[in-house]
């Protein structure tokens, strides 16, 4: 539209000048005083206080249960996503509404109320202690919590993607014969693979960061179910900024690659599949 | 032909048992991991009755933390909203370089965890920070005070106003601005005449999200704030505080307000979307109808 000679719409030089403005002082000036804080530290002191036994132990748990809550949601999710695009049945309207309820809800909120249910006088923890299950103070609890946070991640990835599969390939594999399990392995999971991983990558990607609704249901026992964003907030409770800084730091930056890694997937499907 | 046709229909659609199986599944899952925690909030705030409930909002510290929760979303949503709007406008009615740049910073605050986006204000205003020792000198606190937390809510939601509107702008194009200005109308008119109208709902849709995140916001100000009852409390932050005191029935009773205001946002939220649909299909030469089989 701007290709055509004539005068753009007014206002560019002010709206733009204002959003470069306003983007620096809240993000990107604060953000780049994290990178500073970390560069002015010695690289010692840096490397020591990322590989201490405390902060790799915390590490350690938090890419472990993100990976596990990421797997289980792409599982369900994908079963949710698939019922709501493809069946129609009653309440179908009401479950696609509440996926939504982890953005909506307080992490605050969502912590205490998944206490009350797996804590270990909750509705559903004090059932599973005599079978020596632990389902909060524990590692399962931090999944618990994190599979909650990302379900919608899934869910909202997938549901799109569903769409477009619009049973015209489907149709035409049967037409050629072949079964409906020869034509989900063959024409639906590989046609829905980038989405999922890309749900899959999203899901794992906040679940690293998640902070409010884990704290609740962790017992954050230092070594053993301690996690990255609470040692922040501890070694900031001790006064010590660069050691935050340096864990955050760490953090941020795995958190960056996995989300390039979802813009990788997307160029990928993208050129696979030929679609804009 | 027909027999056929029956074959294709079966190929093509999966066994009652496998959707039965299915379904059931995903709606097992989706009440286990959501319907049952909101459920509980509502069960453990009124467990020990109305009026322990309602006792719980005759405190002190809950109205302050409620008013600081007002406080911190009614300065951030506006700011937000005044950004989305200016970078929406700047990114999808005009070509430049470095756009898919901009927006990917745009949206980079999403990226990053609450803990981190709290840390960062005390890099910068801390005592330890580059501007804490100088602001101290004018008698400026920001951390563990009030700025702090204001701070704090409008990063973490500084995305959603923008986010929600530069593809819908992008989408509409600017024919219809351009028929504005040629008739004579200025920029500030052809704004509010011409492009609000049609941004409404969309302009709704990135508000009601904002003030969601931003009256729930927990992570990054619980960084900033000093954890001083009846202080620099939010709401999010007093819940913590009453559970810690092993007073479940007012955390309960407070988070009541934060969910209640959670699915409020969900049933906006789904409204919302149906009228964007709407409008983007009446828009729409074709618009595509979704099978009912």
């Amino acid at each position: 539209m701007n290709s055509r000679t004539r005068a753009a719409l007014p206002g560019f030089g002010v709206t733009m000048g204002y959003t470069l403005l306003y983007l620096s002082l809240i993000v990107l000036i604060p953000l780049s005083a994290l990178f500073l804080k970390a560069a002015t530290m010695d690289w010692n002191d840096f490397y020591d206080t990322i590989t201490s036994r405390r902060v790799q132990a915390a590490y350690r748990l938090t890419f472990g249960a993100s990976l596990i809550a990421a797997l289980i949601n792409t599982f369900f999710g994908a079963l949710v996503a698939w019922s709501i695009v493809r069946y129609r049945f009653v309440g179908r309207q009401l479950l696609d509404a509440i996926i939504d309820l982890p953005f909506a809800m307080p992490t605050a909120v969502s912590g205490i109320a998944l206490m009350a249910i797996y804590g270990p006088t909750g509705l559903i923890g004090k059932n599973l202690i005599p079978f020596g299950i632990k389902t909060a103070i524990s590692p399962l609890g931090i999944v618990i919590a994190l599979t909650f946070i990302g379900l919608p991640f899934v869910v909202r990835t997938l549901q799109p993607a569903l769409e477009e599969l619009d049973g015209e390939a489907e149709q035409a594999a049967a037409s050629l014969g072949a079964s409906r399990w020869q034509t989900f392995c063959r024409v639906i999971v590989p046609s829905l693979l980038p989405s999922l991983l890309t749900g899959f990558t999203l899901a794992f990607a906040r679940a690293l960061g998640e902070y409010g609704s884990v704290i609740f249901v962790a017992g954050n026992i230092p070594m053993k179910t301690e996690i990255a964003s609470l040692l922040i907030i501890s070694k900031l409770d001790d006064a010590d900024v660069p050691g935050a800084a340096a864990i955050a730091v760490v953090m941020l930056v795995s958190t960056l690659v996995i989300l390039l890694l979802v813009q990788g997937i997307q160029w990928w499907s993208q050129r696979v599949t030929g679609r804009a | 032909m027909s027999l056929n046709a029956k074959r294709l229909k079966r190929e093509t659609t999966d066994p009652w048992w496998v959707r039965a199986i299915i379904i059931s599944l995903s709606i097992a899952f989706v009440a286990l991991m959501l319907v049952l925690p909101l459920g509980v909030v509502f069960f453990e705030a009124f467990r020990k009755g109305v009026s322990v409930y309602l006792a719980a909002f005759q405190d002190r510290n809950a109205i302050r933390a409620i008013t600081m929760t007002c406080l911190a979303a009614g300065i951030a949503v506006p700011l937000n909203l005044v950004f989305g709007i200016a970078a929406s406008w700047a990114i999808a009615k005009f070509n430049f370089r470095g756009k898919g740049l901009l927006i990917a910073l745009i949206d980079l605050p999403f990226a990053i965890s609450p803990v981190i986006s709290g840390l960062v204000y005390i890099l910068v205003f801390g005592m330890q920070g580059w501007l804490g020792k100088w602001l101290e000198g004018y008698g400026i606190q920001v951390i563990f005070a009030v700025p702090g937390i204001v701070l704090a809510t409008i990063f973490v939601t500084f995305p959603f106003v923008a986010r929600e509107l530069i593809p819908l702008m992008q989408e509409q194009g600017s024919e219809e601005e351009w028929a504005a200005i040629s008739l004579g109308a200025n920029g500030f008119q052809t704004f509010w005449r011409v492009t609000l109208p049609n941004i409404k709902w969309g302009v709704l849709y990135g508000v009601l999200l904002c003030n969601a995140r931003a009256m729930g916001e927990f992570g990054a100000v619980s960084v900033v704030s000093s954890n001083i009852r009846g202080g620099t409390n939010t709401l999010p932050l007093h819940i913590d505080a009453l559970y810690n005191d092993y007073n479940s029935v007012a955390a309960f009773a407070m988070a009541s307000i934060l969910a209640s205001l959670g699915v409020i946002t969900l049933i906006g939220k789904t409204l919302l979307e149906r009228k964007l649909e709407q409008e983007s299909n009446s828009s729409l030469e074709s618009p595509t109808t979704e099978g009912t089989s």
